[in-house]
């Protein structure tokens, strides 16, 4: 079992090398002197010279690269080019944000998702599994901004029941920081519950075919039962699986969620460095939102190892 | 080529092609979705016939009205008529969505036909890649594109393409890898035919239907993308018209003039839901197997 986590741990190796060329070759998009860009504003030879210096921005691609990846591993994604405060700081001060968003609205896509593909598949054919699959796809079409946007005007600005904007950290006010992250979560939440719906269900009907599932009910299993410990528990994993995957959604659902309800995270940092063209943030949140989709991605395969029993023998 | 295998691939695809319309012509959500898809094309063509204004016709005296006679969707900030600029706007809508799946597919589907044909290290160092890439949440590595390729639709379209271009890969090299042990692949290279056409002549038509749902429902994604990049001010720039800026501005104008924000988004919602239901539609109908 180790010999299987120890391999995919080195796969995880080369993914990430990769990932790590693919954002420092974005600033090379950029056109022109890229010392002037970086600098924005700041025109004073002295300065150029450094940051030169400093990026190695005279010496071949790989030396450049080299430089660039040995100060990240150090912990150093560089300042930002606005205000000069080092990009793992902004990152690290608007991170909990994010997560906090992020791990509501998964929560509630859960709560509401996977009941709805198991409702679904049992009662297919039926009418509830129409209507079930309509909200899957409508979850799925709707623009979640659009969404945010419709949520504000009804439930903030007409019954005035919720805030429409901001946010409270957690350890300040509890119940007023659950409060103002509830629409947002809600909305980040609906195109991820229609997916986990959509898996659920297929994963389930797929389930209910089996042999096992058959056996049990010849043995006069109640209906639920079946439902639950048959088919649910056999149907989880792959589910399991996609929870870690929609990771990455979950972040680019977070960038307009945040911009909407104008929620200073994780997106808002992004967007407002892409209108201030600060590259170094741009950079920074890419390589951190990437580097956690992996680690995550590492994390679910090595769980599914886990729980495997199949694999944990191996 | 061996008379038999020429005769099977004359005569088997239009067969399946008649069953797999049937069954397409028989699901009603489905006819639903190609209806939308069509209307929304109608209208994105004909959009200077029906437009009942200048689209970019500003005028101070008809700032922020409601939907009326004139202004059938109400006017926005600048006083234009928003069911004319959303006319013009599903133009760029349906172009970036066509568009960046079509860059997708030519990055994508010849890099997944080469992975899983030849497979070794050409394979590992593509996979790797491709690993890499969809380590990227789509959206965020539009945004970081557009953000170092400077906001426009082409570049918009651009980056969603390129970010796209990974799923591709990955779906045309899956299916590479099962039918290449097919006894069709087999006997034409015991026939001497080369690579090149063993992969174009009869792997590719058998795995088109996979690709063809998959390009489907990227449409859909793929505008919902360029409607977004627009919202954050990333795609089509002002005053050109599209529906995710139109609901940017909308949203400033939540209190005064809620049609700025409703309808623009109900077109994105609407050409969207026509292209998934046409997706999963056509993945009923052509590809029975992958349920999902």
């Amino acid at each position: 079992m180790f010999k299987i986590i120890l391999r995919r741990v080195l796969v995880a190796i080369p993914t990430l090398i990769l990932v790590s060329m693919i954002v420092f070759l974005l600033q090379k998009l950029l056109p022109g002197d890229a010392v002037l860009t970086m600098a924005g504003e700041e025109r004073d030879p002295a300065v150029l010279e450094f940051l030169r210096h400093k990026y190695q921005l005279d010496a071949p691609l790989p030396v450049q690269y080299w430089a660039w990846v040995t100060n990240v591993l150090h912990g150093d994604l560089g300042n930002s080019l606005r205000t000069d405060v080092p990009v793992t700081q902004l990152i690290a001060h608007k991170l909990p944000v994010t997560l906090q968003l992020a791990v509501m609205a998964m929560i509630f896509a859960i709560v509401i998702g996977v009941p709805m593909g198991i409702i679904a598949a049992v009662r297919k054919g039926t009418v509830t599994e129409m209507g079930a699959n309509v909200a899957a796809l409508s979850g799925m079409s709707i623009p979640n901004f659009w969404l945010g946007i419709l949520l504000i005007m009804l439930v903030s600005v007409k019954w005035r029941l919720l805030p429409a904007s901001g946010y409270v950290p957690p350890s300040e006010d509890f119940w007023l920081s659950m409060k103002t992250m509830l629409m947002p979560a809600l909305v980040l939440s609906t195109a991820i519950a229609a997916y986990l719906m959509r898996h659920t269900r297929s994963a389930m009907l797929e389930a209910l075919n089996a042999d096992y599932v058959r056996t049990a009910r010849a043995k006069g299993v109640t209906a639920r039962r079946v439902v639950l410990r048959h088919a649910l528990r056999n149907a989880l994993m792959p589910i399991v699986t996609l929870v870690t995957l929609l990771f990455g959604e979950l972040m680019a659902g977070a960038v307009l969620t945040e911009q909407v309800f104008t929620i200073p995270g994780f997106g808002k940092l992004i967007v407002d460095a892409v209108f201030t063209r600060d590259y170094a943030v741009v950079q920074g949140v890419v390589l951190c939102v990437a580097v956690g989709f992996i680690v995550m991605n590492l994390l679910a395969d090595i769980l599914y190892i886990l729980v495997n029993p199949r694999l944990r023998h191996a | 080529m061996s008379a038999q295998t020429a005769t099977t691939a004359a005569v088997t695809p239009p067969r399946s092609r008649n069953r797999a319309w049937g069954k397409f012509k028989r699901n009603r959500v489905a006819v639903l979705g190609t209806v939308i898809v069509l209307a929304m094309i109608v209208l994105a063509i004909f959009a200077p016939l029906l437009a009942t204004h200048d689209p970019f016709q500003t005028s101070f005296m008809t700032i922020r009205k409601a939907p009326s006679a004139t202004f059938w969707l109400g006017s926005d900030e600048l006083g234009r008529d928003i069911y004319s600029r959303m006319l013009f706007g599903a133009r760029a809508s349906l172009m970036a969505g066509v568009v960046s799946v079509a860059i997708a597919v030519v990055i994508g589907v010849p890099l997944g036909l080469i992975s899983g044909y030849f497979g070794g290290w050409v394979d590992s160092i593509i996979s790797r890649f491709t690993e890499a890439l969809l380590a990227i949440p789509f959206l965020i590595l539009a945004i970081a594109l557009a953000a170092f390729l400077e906001p426009s639709l082409t570049n918009a379209m651009i980056a969603i393409g390129v970010s796209a271009a990974p799923k591709f890969v990955r779906l045309a090299r899956g299916q590479v890898l099962a039918v290449k042990s097919e006894d069709y692949v087999q006997s034409s290279r015991a026939l001497g035919a080369s690579d090149t056409r063993i992969i174009a002549r009869h792997i590719l038509p058998n795995i088109m239907p996979p690709l063809i749902v998959q390009a489907t429902i990227t449409i859909a994604t793929a505008i919902i993308a360029e409607a977004s990049l627009s919202f954050l001010g990333l795609g089509l720039q002002p005053p050109n018209p599209s529906w995710g800026s139109m609901l940017n501005t909308g949203k400033n104008f939540m209190v005064q003039a809620p049609w700025m924000s409703i309808f623009p988004g109900s077109a994105i919602f609407l050409v969207v839901l026509g292209f998934n239901l046409l997706g999963d539609g056509l993945r009923d109908a052509l590809d029975p197997r992958q349920e999902k």
